[in-house]
């Protein structure tokens, strides 16, 4: 068998497999990409052909419009793809809808790119499946062991209590458009909330693909259409650049709520003046991390952006192999 | 403690004071006693003892958690009981609690235990906790609450939450104690008004309104009573039969930084007065009692340095009447009464009541408080003859009458970096006058400037440094201040032998030549000392 590391290099573009000739969520336009999951700083307009989930290709389309790429493969997970003489296929990475963790397969040797993940229920995204391999290439957004996210619950009845004691001001939740916006919606949803979730021109036609994807978010009213009056006491939801510019200013007593795995940091939160943080993440917490490397078992580990001195020092306590891949342009701070 | 541990979290985030009422009122209706009464007195700063110390924070992590890990955790959250908080792992063989346990329990538990059962305790209480729970124990065990509560305001906040009226929750605070379970019965209707049976209790003070051009014409001389306004601290005496309590004007105890005051009155009385220090037989400036009023326990030597002394000016109880709806001049009668039986006290003197039969002669005595009187009087007080005594700040009754502050133009000599939030700045500096053709310091103060002001005059010190030292640095003498202040005192530990007291900087002077800024013999005319000044002897008893 050849290993992983014969066939895979890190390049500018971004990581190529030389086997199959393309490349994992580069950071410049190329011929080839697999798409693991449609965050900007992984899916970028411009490629010739992209092989991603059905789910990223519809997300791609929204955010760069039809014209995004020449060609849209998609690949459903556990379906499987000659890639010249190597195979790739998808499992799932339960990051956002659609995300995928890349399995490429060569010479019998087998290497994972996750992408994004994260290991926590999450009612828009398939559950992370761990996958035996060789190499397993895993981000470190979050990887310092003061990472550790509460429950989704206990943090979202946060944010119930606090309009029911506030009813007089106009909820302003800070979410990622993608991902995030629609996963504290419908986790809103299944705790009972009922009333229409007011949002910002930029999360709406995100919402409407997941609807069309057949994902109830409920009501859903563009705060341009209403009388801003009416919106003390409501939940607006808005991109978080939004929190603190003009747009937020004609909103009614606003109390600043942001949803991010950052917002664990006090100096954080407080820097961005926001009153009620919600620690809910779309990545792996410290925990979760350790607990993937143990469930995928993979001998060597190759960590991509973030945090990863914390990562590589446990992971070799751990008895993996483990070394950072310098790959430039992925988001490590305040990024989806 | 569950409760409490959100409410402290919600608090330390949130903006407004009547968001951060809300809650606390919030959680006040929703937890029962005793846990609510202790949150208030931990919020409040009336817990006065700390569970554990930093230290056994850092033993029991570093039995628990890597060190490496930590040490790149902490560098990243940038404070320890944030980083503990977040870290601490759960140990499944280590005994946990279901849940915490009540505010209540874990205050008994800690204060009764020895230094290995706190250690035990605080690792069970971080086991069975939450991030945010860890966080708050950890905030709560070191006394380190830092949410923006004030005790006044959380008198307030108790005021709102049973309709009753701040002054009546002053009246009484300093009588009852956590877990105040009497207090939330009367707050809530269901028992009655505390009753402070030490016979101690406090008054809640009558305050003056400041002297506005428009005020003059409807003070008429006769209706009036002048005093001097003292530049000590307002504070009330109320004695016993032998015991006393000594109470700032918020109604705080402040008895035991003063014990001098508070031994051996015979009598009951309530007095309002004002809290000075008395050196060689003078009543000395703020800066002496200065000295006094950072000391939670003074030692001994500084009793005898700084002994306190009171300058009483009102009277609101007198043996069982309570003189608070007489007028004005009826209850000086009894005031002036009461100090002649103690006159030999040398603790005590009468604020002596000024001549002043017109407007006119009304601002020749605040002149002189201006001019030449002693350095503890910053203007003068009028009141009401007919006027009772009532709480808070009425209307028309008292008046303040402060002088006008003086001012100089200063050369700035040295800076020196700031602390917490400015520490980046330079924001701390040193002026002086000219002498001889040289300049001599008079004096140091903080900016009280716009950041945008700070930064240039920041990058001005940059560019004009001539030495360092540290981080202090000596710049070019260029740069002028306007330099107000209150008053003028003769000190030896300044070269120029001058000191001003609050001196602040009103206006950088960036279009003044620095050669145009004043000589040091500007000060002489209108240095103030207690033992000099005619008016002094207007004050010895
Ligand atoms: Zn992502
Ligand atoms: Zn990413």
């Amino acid at each position: 068998m050849s290993h992983p590391k014969e066939w895979m290099s890190v390049r500018p573009e971004g990581l190529y497999c030389s086997a199959g000739d393309f490349y994992v969520d580069p950071v410049r336009a190329v011929a080839r990409a697999v798409i693991t999951h449609g965050h900007s700083d992984h899916a970028r307009p411009g490629h010739g052909e992209v092989i991603a989930t059905a789910e990223t290709l519809a997300i791609m389309g929204v955010r760069y419009g039809s014209g995004f790429c020449d060609r849209r493969t998609p690949l459903d997970y556990g379906g499987v793809m000659d890639m010249g003489p190597a195979k790739l296929s998808f499992a799932p990475a339960g990051h956002i809808l659609g995300s995928a963790q890349a399995i490429i397969a060569h010479d019998g040797g087998r290497i994972v790119v996750s992408g994004d993940y994260k290991r926590r229920p999450d009612p828009t995204a398939r559950a992370f499946e761990a996958v035996a391999c060789d190499v397993f290439v895993t981000e470190a957004t979050f990887a310092l062991p003061v990472f550790r996210q509460p429950s989704v619950d206990a943090e979202l009845i946060k944010l119930l209590t606090s309009l029911a004691l506030f009813k007089d001001r106009c909820h302003l939740v800070g979410v990622y458009s993608l991902g995030k916006c629609q996963r504290v919606m419908m986790e809103l949803r299944r705790l009972g909330y009922v009333k229409p979730f007011f949002v910002h021109g930029a999360l709406i036609k995100m919402c409407e693909l997941y609807e069309t994807l057949g994902y109830r978010l409920g009501e859903i009213v563009p705060v341009a259409s209403v009388e801003k009056a009416s919106l003390a006491g409501e939940i607006v939801l808005a991109p978080p650049s939004a929190l603190s510019d003009r747009w937020s200013r004609n909103l009614p007593n606003v109390l600043t709520v942001m949803a991010s795995g950052w917002m664990q940091i006090r100096a954080r939160a407080r820097q961005r003046m926001v009153e009620l943080p919600l620690v809910i993440s779309d990545h792996a917490d410290w925990d979760e991390l350790i607990a993937t490397l143990k469930d995928v078992g993979a001998p060597e580990v190759w960590i991509t952006h973030g945090r990863e001195d914390a990562l590589t020092y446990i992971a070799a306590k751990l008895g993996y192999r483990a070394r950072a891949l310098s790959l430039l342009g992925f988001e490590e701070e305040d990024g989806e | 403690m569950d409760a409490f541990a959100s409410l402290l979290d919600r608090l330390y985030f949130t903006q407004g004071n009547l968001a951060k009422a809300a809650l606390v009122k919030d959680y006040l209706a929703r937890t029962p006693d005793p846990d609510r009464g202790y949150a208030v007195a931990a919020l409040a700063g009336s817990l006065n003892f700390a569970f554990f110390k930093r230290s056994t924070i850092k033993e029991v992590v570093d039995e628990r958690v890597d060190p490496h890990l930590f040490a790149l955790s902490r560098d990243y959250v940038g404070e320890t009981s944030e980083t503990v908080a977040h870290i601490w792992p759960e140990n499944p063989a280590a005994p946990r609690l279901d849940r915490l346990p009540a505010l209540h329990e874990v205050i008994d538990r800690f204060s009764a235990a020895t230094r290995a059962e706190v250690k035990e305790y605080l690792v069970l209480l971080l086991d069975s906790a939450t991030s945010e729970q860890r966080w708050a124990l950890l905030k709560l065990g070191t006394g380190g609450l830092r949410v923006g509560i004030s005790a006044r305001f959380m008198k307030t906040i108790l005021a709102q939450f049973g309709g009753k009226d701040v002054s009546d929750i002053e009246a009484l605070w300093h009588g009852i104690s956590p877990p105040y379970e009497e207090l939330f019965a009367w707050l809530e209707g269901r028992g009655p008004e505390p009753r402070v049976n030490d016979g101690l209790a406090f008054h809640p003070l009558m305050l003056s309104h400041p002297v506005e051009e428009s005020d003059l014409p409807s003070i008429a001389a006769g209706d009036f009573a002048a005093e001097w306004k003292y530049d000590g601290i307002r504070v009330q005496l109320v004695t016993r039969n032998g015991s006393a309590r000594l109470y700032s004007r918020n109604g705080d105890n402040i008895s035991a930084a003063f014990p001098e005051l508070v031994v051996q009155h015979s009598g009951v009385a309530a007095l309002d007065g004002e809290l000075l220090v008395k050196r060689s037989g003078e009543i000395g400036p703020f800066n002496d009692l200065q000295q006094r009023l950072n000391r939670k326990q003074p030692s001994k030597k500084l009793l005898e340095s700084h002994p306190a002394h009171l300058v009483v000016y009102d009277m609101l109880q007198d043996g069982p009447d309570d003189l608070r709806a007489l007028s004005f001049i009826e209850r000086r009668a009894h005031l002036e009464a009461w100090h002649r039986a103690r006159h030999y006290d040398q603790r005590l003197s009468l604020s002596p009541l000024l001549d002043f039969t017109s407007i006119a002669s009304l601002t020749d005595l605040r002149a002189r408080a201006d001019r030449s009187s002693a350095n503890y009087i910053e203007g003068v007080m009028l009141k009401r003859k007919d006027s009772p005594y009532v709480a808070g700040r009425p209307k028309g009754h008292w008046f303040k009458w402060k002088r006008d502050p003086l001012s100089v133009d200063a050369v700035l000599m040295y800076a020196q970096r700031g602390s917490g939030k400015r520490s980046s700045f330079y924001s701390d500096y040193t002026f002086g006058l000219w002498s001889d053709g040289q300049l001599l310091p008079i004096g140091k103060a903080y900016s009280g400037f716009t950041d945008q002001e700070l930064r240039r005059l920041d990058s001005w010190i940059r560019n004009n440094t001539i030495s360092q030292f540290g981080p202090v640095r000596e710049v070019a003498r260029h740069l002028v201040f306007e330099v107000a202040f209150d008053s003028v005192h003769r000190s030896s530990r300044h070269k120029s032998g001058y000191a001003l007291r609050f001196p602040r900087i009103s206006r950088i002077r960036w279009d003044k030549p620095a050669e145009e800024a004043d000589q040091l013999s500007v000060l002489q005319p209108l240095v103030q000392d207690s033992i000099t000044a005619g008016v002094g002897s207007d004050i010895q008893p």
